[in-house]
């Protein structure tokens, strides 16, 4: 996030799009909630009727995947009415006569076609954003998992730039980032592309640094992703070490991902439980988890919190950090030896421009948030506030692009996926924590109640929904939060595997996959259990 | 003495300084004056219900709410009289004798001592009072997280305004007048089919106990002191700070922590109630390692440690340093994903490295 978690309730315009906030971040919603209390506007752009959505003020039900021409409808008015910040575009931004000018195509009318929100609605939208003293943006993996999810980012950018909504309290572009670690697991330098502090892989400057710091040169050619990664299983990839991630049941495409997994000669899995994953796993590691283990994360304001060991872990269980400098001792690797998170945490902030200024006894409170570039410096709440870090805000001239599958008479339902509140990813904790199930015992397909009729199945009956990938059984709940001709589950219940549909496609920068949209067929399941005919 | 805007009121006799917009409670409490109050939380607005609060103010003919007063310049408060501590204790004799009990268990909640406390902090066990308790308890809905014990409500409206003004969820609300108060949702039916979300928050502004952590309340019988542990929830990314309550090695319950930087007190259904897989029975606790079989088998570590070491060198050994792949968590701790990107950087100079952020 670009403002801190506080800043959610200073707002006068709030514009939440792809984020289902009171189901995934509940705590960050309720500071929306009085934002609203306190005379905020907000507008909620989601193709599904969301939480959110009851507390909204402009509803903007789109299309799932057609984010892009929204927002670029959205910006053709900020321009076309004069709403630009013209101070802040000159001292602060680059590319904006030729964005001013590139928008001028994107007609609301142009955008309805293609998203399906009335063109009456994007202006209206248009116009409070434009005309907000502090606009913010919120936005999820509803953004960003798409074909083209950096496309979606760079058009929200487009619009805090060309309204000034950034780097002020109360304004900013903010990602609501999902795991409780996600942020940390980037910033650590577990990517591809960066060392710890995202400093660049590609840099000979940071090749010669952390050769120094460990003793090895590391490849200046970037690493592949993990998408590319588990296409390469036995080829190029023979050996797999994943830690605490249940990538069978969390990653499109199952079949795909199963058969990678299954085509590796070796395959290491740290977890605290034998996960699906784990199951395939040539050895499995007992790793300890919440309450047993010393360690930081570091959260979606970028703000690195102590995690703190309560009680003694589980059986012989260890932390990650143990588990893996042990394992590269015995690869024969040097400079693995650690006594303690400490010390592993005390490394890397001693190699991270980003924590440079933190160390162990630093963060006992949790205060700082991330740049903090040397001792003494007080952290940073709120980014980009006197210039952005490389310079200008670059305005990016984003152009729509169909979803990796459309819909045909083939398969004439879009689905889209998510998260729902009561449960966690594949439930691997949640489904052990006594009393959830009571408020969520199974996934349900959630379906528009007049589609239910269409279809001619059943609220609370069984169908097979199939993409080009595979099919799943599931049971149908008829319900207004889906829109007609878009059903919603979540990935959680491993006896409804709807990653076996997904996967339909990847963003080409990034390699995200698009998970939010992807097209299947419904059909009723029979009594005999055999499957109708359409 | 006057702070930058020069206001003061005099307190207890000393003049002390104020800022536009506080109440009288806030100014007392900011000088220790420890004035009671059972239906006040500062993360809420100031309702004015319990009147435990009352201060005598020089030139009102009656006392004055605290919490409900704003501070003006010149005022003159006491805070503390004879009149107004008997005002009180009668006051808190007459919630006890409403009340089924007074000493209910720690776990029920963060606030849940508040009530015992100021009971005895009066000497209020007078049982000068006796007639009908008020409150219906709830022992009809099944939910397995929050306690409905009217019985021992006090109808403070801690609950309903925390779920209104903090929550915004607007479940719970108020049936009835005066003694046939209840504390209710819509239709006065089971909280699952209200607009509850399950989040915990009244249960932790309770003062009495009547609103408990029924997961937290299982382990009411081990009788060990209750430990606190102040950390970091693991579910979302909004990092809302908790301390886990444990009775020996056991985790028994999640309090939210009021100064936590991120949530500032709140939490959600996971964060209040998902903790307990971490004592799951699923749990490993070996390492395992499969056999000629082609089973998973318990090993020991050395014997985990050395196969794994063995098998994943192979690849590389054979097959390049490309060849191996770390994938790493985006739920594990920054010590966890530094040590995997080590492991391919330092260990084999490659980046072959990547975790969970784009699936």
């Amino acid at each position: 996030m670009s403002n801190p978690l506080r800043d959610m309730e200073k707002p006068d315009v709030i514009f939440c799009i792809g984020t289902n906030m009171t189901e995934c971040h509940p705590v960050a919603a309720t500071r929306l909630k009085k934002a609203i209390r306190n005379g905020a506007k907000m507008i909620v752009a989601d193709p599904r009727h969301i939480g959110l959505s009851d507390m909204a003020d402009i509803n903007l039900q789109l299309r799932v995947g057609s984010d892009a021409a929204l927002l670029l409808g959205m910006a053709h008015v900020i321009q076309r009415e004069g709403l630009v910040d013209a101070g802040f575009i000159a001292d602060r931004t680059a590319e904006a006569e030729a964005f001013l000018e590139h928008v001028k195509e994107f007609t609301p009318e142009w955008a309805s076609e293609i998203c399906g929100v009335d063109p009456a609605l994007i202006e209206e939208a248009a116009l409070l954003y434009g005309r907000a003293e502090r606009g913010a943006i919120y936005y999820t993996l509803g953004i960003t998992e798409h074909i083209c999810g950096v496309d979606n980012v760079q058009s929200l950018c487009n619009l805090a730039l060309m309204t000034g909504n950034i780097g002020r309290e109360g304004t900013g572009i903010n990602p609501m980032r999902g795991q409780n670690n996600i942020q940390g697991a980037g910033d650590v330098g577990a990517i591809p592309n960066n060392y710890p502090g995202f400093q660049p892989v590609t840099d000979p400057a940071n090749q010669a640094k952390f050769a120094k710091a460990w003793g090895r040169e590391v490849d200046l050619e970037l690493g592949i992703t993990k998408v590319r990664a588990l296409e390469q299983a036995g080829d190029q990839i023979r050996a797999m070490l994943i830690d605490g991630e249940n990538t069978l049941v969390t990653d499109p495409d199952r079949k795909h991902c199963e058969h990678a997994l299954k085509s590796l000669d070796f395959l290491v899995v740290c977890d605290l439980f034998l996960t699906e994953t784990a199951a395939l796993a040539d050895v499995v590691f007992p790793a300890s988890g919440f309450g047993e283990t010393d360690g930081t994360q570091t959260n979606t304001e970028r703000r690195v919190q102590r995690l703190r060991k309560a009680v003694p872990p589980a059986g012989e269980s260890k932390p990650d950090w143990w588990i893996v400098s042990q394992l590269a001792q015995r690869m024969g690797f040097k400079g693995f030896e650690y006594d303690s998170a400490k010390e592993v945490f005390n490394e890397l902030c001693s190699l991270s421009g980003t924590y440079a200024g933190l160390n162990w006894d630093r963060i006992e409170f949790g205060e700082y948030q991330w740049p903090v570039p040397e001792d003494g410096h007080p952290g940073t709440p709120r980014l980009h506030e006197d210039s952005f870090i490389n310079g200008r805000g670059i305005f990016k001239m984003i152009r729509y692009r169909d979803p990796a599958e459309t819909i045909d008479d083939d398969y004439p339902v879009w689905l889209t996926t998510g998260r729902r509140l009561e449960s966690y990813h594949s439930r691997t904790q949640t489904g052990r924590s006594s009393g959830i199930d009571y408020l969520l015992p199974e996934e349900l397909l959630e379906v528009h109640p007049d589609d239910v009729s269409a279809w001619g199945i059943r609220d609370g009956g069984w169908v097979n929904m199939s993409s080009r990938r595979g099919s799943v059984r599931i049971r149908v709940k008829a319900t207004k939060r889906s829109p007609r001709g878009t059903v919603f589950c979540s990935f959680s219940f491993n006896d409804v595997p709807v990653n076996v549909l997904t996967g339909s496609g990847y963003d080409p920068v990034t390699e995200t996959a698009e998970l939010k949209v992807c097209t299947v067929k419904i059909e009723v399941e029979t009594e005999t259990g055999g499957v109708a005919a359409d | 003495m006057s702070d930058k805007s020069g206001l003061t009121l005099f307190l207890d006799g000393e003049e002390v300084p104020f800022t536009r917009g506080e109440s009288i409670f806030q100014v007392s409490e900011r000088h220790e004056k420890e004035i009671p109050t059972l239906c006040y939380d500062d993360r809420l607005d100031a309702f004015g219900g319990c009147r435990l609060c009352v201060v005598e103010l020089e030139g009102a003919r009656n006392p004055v709410a605290s919490c409900t007063t704003k501070a003006e310049a010149g005022m003159r408060v006491t805070t503390r009289s004879g009149k107004l501590e008997m005002h009180r204790r009668v006051l808190l004799e007459l919630v006890v004798s409403e009340n089924r009990e007074v000493d209910v268990d720690e776990l029920s909640g963060y606030a849940s001592q508040e009530m015992a406390t100021l009971v005895d902090r009066y000497e209020a066990r007078t049982g000068r009072f006796e007639g009908r308790q008020s409150g219906a308890s709830r022992p009809d809905d099944p939910n397995p997280f929050i306690l409905r014990d009217y019985d021992n409500c006090i109808s403070c409206y801690r609950c309903v305004r925390v779920c209104a003004e903090q929550e915004g969820d607007y479940a719970i609300s108020i049936m009835g007048r005066g003694f046939d108060t209840q504390i209710t949702t819509e239709f006065g039916g089971i909280l699952k089919e209200s607009a509850c979300t399950f989040c915990g928050q009244c249960i932790q502004t309770c003062p009495t106990g009547a609103l408990g952590d029924i997961k937290a309340l299982r382990h009411k019988e081990i009788e060990l002191p209750i430990e606190k542990t102040r950390s970091i929830c693991i579910y979302c990314g909004v990092g809302c700070s908790v301390d886990i309550m444990t009775k020996g090695d056991k985790i028994v319950g999640i309090l939210p922590a009021m100064d936590g930087p991120a949530n500032e007190g709140a939490l959600c259904v996971k964060g209040q109630f998902a903790f307990d897989f971490v004592h799951h029975p699923d749990r490993l606790k070996t390492p395992f390692v499969r056999d000629d079989q082609g089973e998973l088998v318990p090993a020991t570590w050395d014997d985990a440690l050395d196969k794994a070491a063995a098998g994943l060198m192979a690849a590389v050994n054979e097959h390049g340093r490309h060849s191996l792949y770390a994938i790493a968590s985006g739920r594990a701790p920054n010590e966890a994903g530094f040590m995997m990107q080590k492991l391919v950087r330092a260990g084999l100079g490659t980046s072959y490295i990547d975790n969970c952020s784009r699936a």
